[in-house]
């Protein structure tokens, strides 16, 4: 598998993140260079094997719908970058 | 003998005595911070005033015979910075999180407190624990206390380090791949990666949740027992976690171990990346192992090959996930130039991820997409279900495993990060433990010719903590390399 500077672009976008020039080009030769190396996982047969997403059984958690006190706003709140009393501020999305 | 050479028991056990007192050990193991992390760097947050006052209340209370139970009760202890403390800066030593602060505590916090354990600060990591040397924090690398030109280990490089030091008595980390265990093998300590499930995750910033487990690192097996009896448990708000029906694990420690099964993977051995000197100081643990009464056989890790490139799919693709929350709105930091919503998101993490983080998040990114899901992200869920089935094979018929936590000891400081991929081999004999979900344990086992010290790893079958933790405890009844004290100077080696 071939890491190009489009696809670098390309997973970025996909990931919100925007790389400087410099940043691009050491991405594309790291991530090249992973890829690569993962590509080693072609030589053990897995035909026929179920992917296992948790190695031990988990059961369903249920709980009551209850109400139950959740915490402050005001301390919330006093943790995001902009806000107002009541919630926090972002530029406008609609118009 | 000085308050921080202590082991965390010896000091909780003087507290109850009358020898000294609660303000007394907290202000030693500030002091020792004053004196030695100017170079260090352990600490991203260091509580004195709070931690001053703590002190004084747990202090009234033991005296009014409160804490009876709890025999970590006085004790000053750390905690690595992807834990949530309420009201203290929590960093996950990242940028993007800034000065944020918690609106509660982890679990494993509350359970800390109720135990009258008295936290001390909050210590240095890889970004998002994406790392495995402490470089990639934001705050700076942290020092190796053998010798201060080397990395620590990582993530939880500040968690080993400031317990080789006498800069924390005991701390927790997180282990996602070898977190906890390859930094304490690096800097001579213990650590240990409980069974996954058995230690709340309520709180843990989520690096890769199916592998993510908080554990302890200490100067030896019974003050990580002792730790692990009280975080452990069942709590209602990480669903993962398991209800346990043992008993303390400290009380049940014994060097009795007659007759246990351990399993030497060859595969480990014949590693071409092994450090000789690793190699030799884990087969002398085997041997000693032996002279307890354990019976020890060669095994085999067939799949050793596969689990990195399986362990970075799986680890990549979840935080690509966990760290989309991360956007400069609700938290942390925002920056300063954007046009528009998508562009305050794309800025803000462009600006507030470090390197690593980024090349993590565009992996997982990578290996979920249309088209790539298959090849990559798939096939290592397969190759994980492999792995399970091998180690449930094998602890079918033997209960320990035995082999080094890392291949070599601490590398130079900026050695690593030239050669991503090197670094990321340094992780091959822990990794395959959080694909399985199973408790591994690191003691030190050794030294080089250079004084750096070596871990050997003990790794047991789901929820088998107690003959992991008892198999180390035995170990190290007869050894004396956890007893060592790391100099903290530039030249390395025993003293």
């Amino acid at each position: 598998m071939e890491i190009t500077k489009e696809l670098v672009n390309y997973v970025a976008r996909l990931s919100h993140i925007k790389l400087t020039p410099e940043e691009e080009q050491k991405m594309e030769k790291e991530l090249g260079a992973v890829i690569a190396y993962m590509d080693v996982l072609n030589d053990l047969d897995t035909t026929g094997k179920e992917p296992l997403s948790h190695v031990f059984d988990i059961d369903n958690v249920m709980r009551a719908d209850e109400v139950r006190p959740s915490y402050d706003r005001e301390a919330l709140l006093s943790n995001a970058p902009e806000h107002t009393d009541e919630t926090v501020v972002v530029p406008k999305t609609v118009d | 003998m000085e308050i921080v050479k202590m082991t965390a028991l010896e000091m909780a056990k003087g507290i109850r005595q009358g020898d000294f007192t609660c303000m007394d050990a907290v202000q030693a193991v500030l002091d020792q911070i004053e004196q030695k992390d100017g170079d260090m760097n352990a600490y991203v947050t260091v509580m004195k005033e709070a931690a001053l006052k703590r002190a004084v209340t747990v202090q009234k209370e033991i005296e009014a015979g409160g804490y009876a139970d709890s025999p970590l009760a006085g004790v000053p202890i750390s905690v690595k910075d992807n834990i949530c403390t309420k009201g203290v800066k929590t960093s996950c030593a990242s940028k993007i999180l800034g000065d944020f602060a918690p609106v509660y505590n982890a679990t494993v916090i509350e359970r800390l407190e109720k135990a009258g354990a008295i936290m001390i600060g909050k210590l240095n990591m890889d970004e998002f624990a994406m790392g495995s040397t402490t470089e990639t924090s934001y705050y700076g690398p942290t020092k190796n206390p053998w010798d201060l030109d080397r990395v620590p280990g990582g993530s939880s490089g500040g968690a080993a380090a400031s317990v080789a030091a006498g800069e924390a008595m005991l701390a927790l980390g997180s282990d996602t791949g070898g977190s906890i265990r390859q930094p304490a093998s690096y800097c001579g300590v213990t650590g240990f990666k409980p069974t996954y499930g058995t230690v709340s995750r309520y709180g843990l910033i989520a690096y890769a949740s199916s592998l993510d487990q908080i554990g302890p690192v200490g100067k030896d097996v019974a003050d990580c027992a002792a730790l692990m009896d009280i975080i452990r448990g069942r709590d209602e708000r990480d669903g993962t976690s398991l209800s346990l029906t043992d008993g303390s694990l400290l009380a049940g420690l014994s060097a009795d171990i007659k007759g246990m099964k351990i399993g030497l993977p060859a595969e480990c051995f014949e590693n071409e990346g092994l450090d000789p000197a690793v190699a030799s100081a884990v087969r002398a643990m085997a041997e000693q192992l032996k002279a307890l009464g354990a019976q020890i056989e060669t095994i085999h890790l067939p799949f050793l090959d596969y689990v990195i490139p399986a362990y970075y799919i799986i680890a990549a693709a979840e935080a690509s996930s966990n760290l989309s929350r991360f956007d400069g709105v609700k938290y942390g930091f925002r920056a300063k130039e954007y046009d528009g919503l998508g562009d305050l998101y794309e800025a803000t993490r462009s600006e507030g991820f470090g390197f690593e983080c980024k090349k993590r998040i565009l992996l997982g990114t990578f290996v979920l997409s249309s088209g790539y899901y298959d090849a990559y992200y798939k096939k290592a869920l397969q190759v994980k279900a492999v792995i399970k089935e091998r180690f449930d094979e094998l602890f079918a018929s033997y209960d320990l495993i035995l082999c080094p936590t890392a291949p070599t000891t601490a590398p130079k400081i900026g050695q690593s990060l030239q050669d991503p991929l090197k670094m990321y081999l340094s992780d091959i004999f822990t990794v395959s433990v959080n694909i399985a979900g199973l408790p591994g344990l690191s003691v030190p086992c050794g030294f080089d010719s250079e004084g750096l010290p070596i871990g050997g790893q003990l790794i047991g079958g789901r929820l088998a903590e107690d003959k992991v933790l008892k198999a180390g405890f035995a170990y190290q009844s007869v050894t004396d390399y956890h007893k060592q004290w790391a100099p903290c100077g530039r030249t390395g080696g025993k003293q």
